[in-house]
């Protein structure tokens, strides 16, 4: 389990990455918190030529309140993120969902968008980002476009990222009054890839409902207020949709159950937060 | 006078054996002063080696091309079959059959992960570089995936000329058990599956080896734990005397669990690579060799069977197993059958029994030791149907047990198949259980969560522990004729030496390899108690070396022999030495022997202790004085003994066998509640009641308890070797073979009795396996008791993982409201493992006559097929490609070959692939549809796909997603070649939006 070689460079800011991306594209991978990264170079599940390391680059070490969104920075970890004071009022989304990210050790090394950029379909983070319908920055040498976390996901491990494109910056927005947020997660053992993880955003628009573990990325459901047995029937058609499928640790079957409970129990938490804010 | 001088001896010396002395071991270990294998300095010029390995579970080993391999940068050597049949022979296997198995695959594979080539290079990467420029020519076999299939008349053979999958097959009858079952009111009937798994050291092996030129030999050093019989398996490997293979170990381990005896083929292997090689070898498993390809658990399958007094007592027991081994017999299997045999009726007085033992090749790792073992495959069964006569009779558990466990005045108790039971008070270990462990309260809680419709249950399990295995048991798998010819095997002999050195200090050395379990601890508590010192004043060496030290046959790290084997012949090598130094003391102060006490550093006559002289003084004076010994008495201060258990006799013309030399006793009561909504299992309160005689060390002891507790937690809820239909390893990472962490092991309660053994010098008995044998189906029970309100579950299967708990609560899985194409049902191998399906539709805006076009020409073929390079054809409709298959940042380039067949222009056609890449093989064939609609073609495909080796053992969560897309991609592109995009498709949410009357 000995990576194959590659080249490293120590970035210094974000053009010096993009010009380098520009330069070397699909060669090159960006090595920010390593923890997903570093387990496929050693088991060569990849090799690329070119290892931009930007765990180091200051001005990219941000976590900041940016208009109505947290604004996290490609060298920013999670555990930055995590232990930042006032993250249960601006974030609570994520306050509810960092415990359920591996163990804090990982956390401590793992970086939020690396998380994204990695795009694990039972990720936590990329689960948070479609919830709360956040926006992923792309930044090359031609500029910079934001995309919404639905257009960046685009399957099981796959994204809208251009091979020259360094994800320089992803927005959570901050919560907004009247809504409630909640957050569950369901795995064989505290900290693994989650078998469903279901985060809930209810405000008086409606519900939103994002899974994640299930489908080829996090997928966002989005309805009016529906109650008891139309809520049941929505759940059910949600679970069907995602088109679970079997692995060694679940069948469909049983991740479809575990939608319709989870899902349900963090609605009503999330309902139940929003009548508590009022 | 004489009193006086005895209070003087129990005054200064206070006995150390028996209290939970701190491990003399943990400073060093603490502060990064361990010496483990990986950490020893190496010879200048050593090399590396890395394994290639083999993707498919059966295979035909065509041919080997290492020619790029060998011109790589830094690559000294490449090791093939061919060098392997040049210089060793075959491993010697324990039964008769016409099978080879060889340090590397010659001519077949039969499991993934299977060593096929060696690398060495100057360093691990450049050798694993080279592994990739390896071209392998593998025809590959329709593989066996479990017992099931392995013991069908039409299943392929993985040895052909042994002319079955059984290799073994042995039948016991022992009493009358034909009378107990005709006449008993009761039969009580279970089939059982044990699954395969591992306890999973952090430390992979380690084998550091060379070659020495001329008639040398080899000298090794490797984490090998033992049992050092192994060592004479690997000399006649190796084709030299057994004083010429030199094993070394290092002083400490980073965990075995019996795992390491597997590191003994890899010793083997190295020692050929060094000779390939011409320099010393060095060769670190890494994580994902060690759970593909290192051992397991065996796999079993079995139906037992009990004849039931109307009161519960058990009058005969009917055995009928099969061990799932693996690719090849592996010494010392087929063992797992037979270490418990004497024992089989458990801790119960049945005295009639049948047995019939069948060993099973499949195409999964070869098994081996692993902790417990033998010891959870029976108990998992005798102990399930210890619930089932419960249920079934309409009993209380525990009046069951106490109706069938062997009474206190019984022992020792010859148990039906021979095992006899030293000692033990199984019914007050019982009690002890009961009342210390709270059951009254834990009913309590059962009743009032069922009252409340939670699923609440309470499991208990009773086994015998056997300890120090009888080295001829393993005889038990051959006949009684072929015995006789090959001459008896018995004993398990044990070594130790004392020591005293110029300045009178004490050293004690053994042959134990020890895993971290604390052996240089308690060998320094029985010496100092001995010799009347501190054990802070003993020195104690546990590093092996076969050329200088005194070993033997059962020398090594397993059947839970250092308390009642090693430490006791500690003891009696201590004793010898202190016998001649009391010798030597009494003709200096002019005493009778007798009279010479050894207590608080001194040495003193008991008739006048104030003539106490120091112990150091005492000691040293033979090595500084030999005219002062007495007449007759030998030189030197050190004193070896070897010891065997007598009780152990090799097994009789009836197949009786007295297996192991002591036999503990536990008792555990587990409750657990399931949580409906999930079917995760958590377990309330757990309660372990042991007896293993004397306790050596209570601290060790309860750590013993502790970690195999763990390793059963982990059995029984999430450990499992899975494998899919074609054989593919899928747990070869730590997010896919879940072992528990701290957060999933609660803290057991541990209740201790102490029954000393007769037969072990110390009275003491092993204890460190007691949990792994007794914990998973203790959990197991509980489990099924507490779904007993949904309905009768008695085909309970571990790992109980949510998702199965929650299939046996069963799944309430309304269909959706609105009809849609319901998704297909997984196809299941035989061997349960799933096969990758996927299957979907694509419209495309071109005819169909355009569109089977594009699949017939290659030139637009290479354009469709992702990530093809170069495409050549071979024959009509017949291909050579190199294509690189992506998901995300994981790309793998494959050799393949794609073939068109069952053309029906322009209808259908079937499109076939298979490639082998440095990550593995991958087969994949679907049936193409074209059908005309107005707006062109609609393309439907119907896959089923096969990947194994590296990125099916590490990334199967992700398999079937990674199919999908490289499917979508393949027929995609296939829509743009043929006529510009594809029908574009209603994105799922816009879709839900207008049914929910909620979109735009």
């Amino acid at each position: 389990m000995k990576p194959g070689a590659f080249d490293y460079i120590r970035i210094d800011s974000a053009e010096e990455a993009c010009e380098l991306l520009a330069q070397y594209g699909d060669d090159a991978r960006i090595l920010a918190g390593g923890q997903s990264l570093m387990t496929v170079l050693n088991m060569r599940l990849a090799q690329p030529g070119l290892l931009l390391d930007v765990s180091r680059t200051a001005p990219l070490d941000y976590v900041r309140l940016q208009d109505d969104k947290l604004a996290v920075g490609a060298a920013a970890t999670q555990a930055s993120v995590e232990w930042r004071a006032g993250l249960a009022g601006e974030v609570p989304l994520l306050k509810l969902a960092f415990p359920h990210i591996s163990h804090f050790q990982v956390r401590n090394r793992g970086t939020v968008c690396g998380s994204i950029a990695h795009a694990d379909p039972s990720a936590e983070l990329p689960l948070c980002l479609a919830a709360l319908e956040g926006e992923v920055v792309l930044r090359s040498k031609k500029g910079r476009r934001v995309l919404k976390a639905g257009q960046f996901f685009q399957g099981m491990l796959l994204t809208a990222r251009r091979p020259d494109e360094l994800v320089e910056e992803v927005r959570y927005p901050l919560a907004a009054t009247g809504t409630g947020y909640a957050f569950e997660e369901f795995s064989t053992r505290h900290g693994d890839f989650a078998i469903v993880a279901c985060a809930a955003v209810v405000s008086r628009d409606g519900i939103r409902l994002a899974v994640g573990g299930v489908a080829d990325r996090p997928r966002v459901a989005r309805w009016p207020h529906l109650e008891d047995s139309a809520l049941d029937a929505a759940l059910n058609d949600f679970a069907w949709d995602l088109e679970a499928q079997d692995d060694p640790h679940a069948s469909a079957k049983y991740r479809r159950h575990l939608v319709r409970r989870l899902g349900r129990r963090v609605i009503q938490q999330a309902s139940a937060a929003t009548s508590g804010e009022k | 006078m004489r009193r006086d001088g005895q209070a003087v001896e129990a005054g200064r010396q206070t006995s150390f054996v028996g209290r939970p002395l701190e491990r003399v071991e943990d400073a060093a270990l603490l502060t990064g002063r361990g010496r483990y294998a990986d950490d020893l300095g190496v010879k200048p010029g050593t090399l590396h080696a890395a394994v290639l390995r083999s993707p498919h579970a059966h295979a035909i080993l065509k041919a080997i091309d290492s020619s790029r391999a060998q011109t790589s940068r830094g690559v000294r050597a490449v090791l093939t079959g061919e060098d392997v049949r040049r210089w060793s022979q075959p491993f010697v296997v324990g039964v008769k059959q016409p099978m080879e198995h060889w340090s590397l695959a010659v001519d077949r594979v039969r499991y993934v992960g299977e060593p096929v080539a060696v690398v060495v290079a100057e360093n691990r990467y450049a050798a694993e570089d080279a592994l990739d420029l390896i071209r392998v020519d593998y025809e590959p076999l329709a593989a066996v995936v479990s017992v099931e299939q392995a013991i069908r008349e039409d299943a392929p053979l993985l040895h052909p000329a042994v002319g079955s999958n059984v290799v073994s097959d042995r039948s016991f009858r022992y009493g009358d058990p034909e009378t107990a079952f005709d006449r008993a009111p009761h039969r009580v009937r279970l089939t059982v599956h044990y699954p395969r798994n591992s306890c999973t050291p952090i430390e992979g092996g380690v084998v550091i080896a060379e070659y020495l030129p001329g008639e040398e030999g080899y000298e090794v050093t490797s984490n090998f734990m033992g049992p050092f019989s192994l060592h004479a398996v690997m000399a006649l490997a190796l084709r030299v005397p057994a004083a010429r293979l030199r094993h070394k170990s290092p002083r400490d381990s980073g965990g075995s669990f019996g795992v390491k005896q597997s590191v003994f083929p890899y010793v083997v292997l190295m020692c050929l690579a060094s000779r390939k090689a011409g320099a010393p070898v060095k060769w670190v498993e890494d994580r994902l060799e060690h759970l593909t390809a290192a051992t397991s658990a065996t796999g079993r399958l079995a139906t037992i069977e009990a004849a039931v007094e109307s009161d519960g007592r058990i009058v005969a027991l009917a055995y009928d197993q099969f061990d799932d081994v693996g690719g090849y017999l592996r010494a010392p299997e087929p063992a797992t059958f037979y270490r418990m045999h004497g024992c089989l009726t458990g801790a119960y007085a049945i005295p009639n029994l049948t047995v019939r033992n069948r060993v099973v090749l499949t195409n999964k790792t070869p098994a081996g030791l692993v902790r417990g073992f033998g010891g959870p495959q029976v108990y998992f069964a005798l102990e399930r149907l210890m619930q089932r006569i419960a249920v079934e009779l309409k009993l209380d558990p525990l009046e069951i047990y106490r109706r069938n466990l062997v009474p206190p005045e019984a022992f020792p108790y010859r148990a039906a198949a021979g095992a006899l039971l030293d000692s033990g008070n199984y019914p007050a270990a019982l009690k002890l259980a009961e009342h210390e462990g709270g059951l009254a309260e834990l009913k309590r809680r059962r009743d009032e969560a069922r009252a409340q419709g939670r699923l609440y249950g309470i499991g208990f399990a009773a086994i015998v522990e056997p300890s120090i295995s009888n080295m001829g048991y393993i005889t038990t798998a051959l006949t009684p004729a072929q015995r006789a010819k090959a001459g008896p095997k018995n004993g398990a002999i044990a070594s130790a030496t004392v020591s005293i050195d110029l300045l009178g200090s004490v050293s004690v050395v053994v042959a134990s390899a020890p895993a971290g379990q604390g052996h240089m601890t308690v060998c320094a508590q029985v010496a100092a108690d001995v010799l009347g010192l501190k054990p802070e004043d003993i020195t104690v060496n546990v590093e092996l070396d076969t050329q200088k030290d005194a070993w033997s046959v059962a020398a090594g790290n397993y059947s839970s022999r250092f308390a009642g084997a090693v430490a006791g012949t500690v003891h009696l090598a201590a004793t010898k030495l202190r016998d001649k130094l009391a010798r030597i003391a009494a003709h200096q102060l002019g005493v009778a022997p007798q009279d010479i006490a050894f207590a608080g550093g001194e040495v003193f006559p008991r008739s006048a202790p104030e003539r106490a002289i120091p112990f150091a003084r005492a000691a040293s004076s033979a090595h500084w004085a030999p005219a002062l010994l007495p007449q007759g008495e030998s030189l030197g201060l050190r004193e070896t003994v070897f010891w065997t258990p007598e009780s152990l006799a090799a097994p009789d013309e009836q197949d009786h066998i007295n297996t192991s030399a002591a036999y503990g006793f536990a008792f555990d009561i587990c409750a657990v509640e399931v949580d409906r909504d999930t079917g995760r299992v958590r377990i309330d309160r757990y309660v372990t009641t042991h007896d293993a005689g004397k306790i050596l060390n209570p601290a060790l002891a309860d750590g013993q308890i502790r970690g195999a507790f763990a390793q059963g937690v982990g059995a029984a809820l999430m450990e499992e070797f899975r494998y899919a239909a074609d054989g593919g390893f899928q747990s070869g990472t730590f997010a896919d073979y879940l072992v528990p962490t701290a957060c999933e092991v609660p803290e057991p309660l541990i209740l201790h009795m102490e029954t000393p053994s007769p037969f072990t010098p110390l009275g003491a008995k092993g204890l460190g396996e007691g949990n792994n044998m007794s914990t998973p189906v203790c959990i197991a029970n509980a489990v099924a008791d507490a779904l007993s309100p949904i309905g009768d579950v008695s085909d309970i299967r571990l790992p109980l993982t949510p998702a199965k708990v929650m299939g046996l609560i069963g799944i309430d899985d309304p269909a959706p409201s609105r009809s849609r194409e319901r998704a297909t049902e997984p196809a299941m191998g035989d061997g349960g493992g799933r096969a990758l399906t996927a299957n979907g539709a694509i419209e495309i805006a071109a005819p169909p006559e355009a569109v089977f076009k594009v699949l017939l020409d290659p030139q637009a073929l290479v354009q469709v097929i992702p990530g093809c390079h170069a495409l050549q054809a071979v024959s009509e409709n017949r291909y050579r490609a190199e294509v690189t298959v992506g998901v995300g940042l994981v790309k793998a380039r494959y050799e393949a070959e794609i073939a068109l067949s069952e053309l029906d222009p322009p209808r259908s056609l079937r499109l076939a692939g298979s490639g082998l890449s440095a990550l593995g093989a991958a087969r994949g064939s679907g049936r193409v549809t074209l059908e005309a609609i107005p707006t062109g073609t609609r393309l439907s495909y119907d896959y089923r796909a096969e990947v194994s080796g590296k990125v099916a053992a590490v990334g199967s969560r992700m398999l079937e997603g990674a199919a999908k897309i490289v499917l979508a991609q393949l027929f995609e592109r296939l829509g743009r070649h043929a006529g510009g995009a594809p029908a574009k498709r209603e994105s799922w949410w816009k879709r839900l939006l207008r049914l929910l009357g909620w979109g735009k």
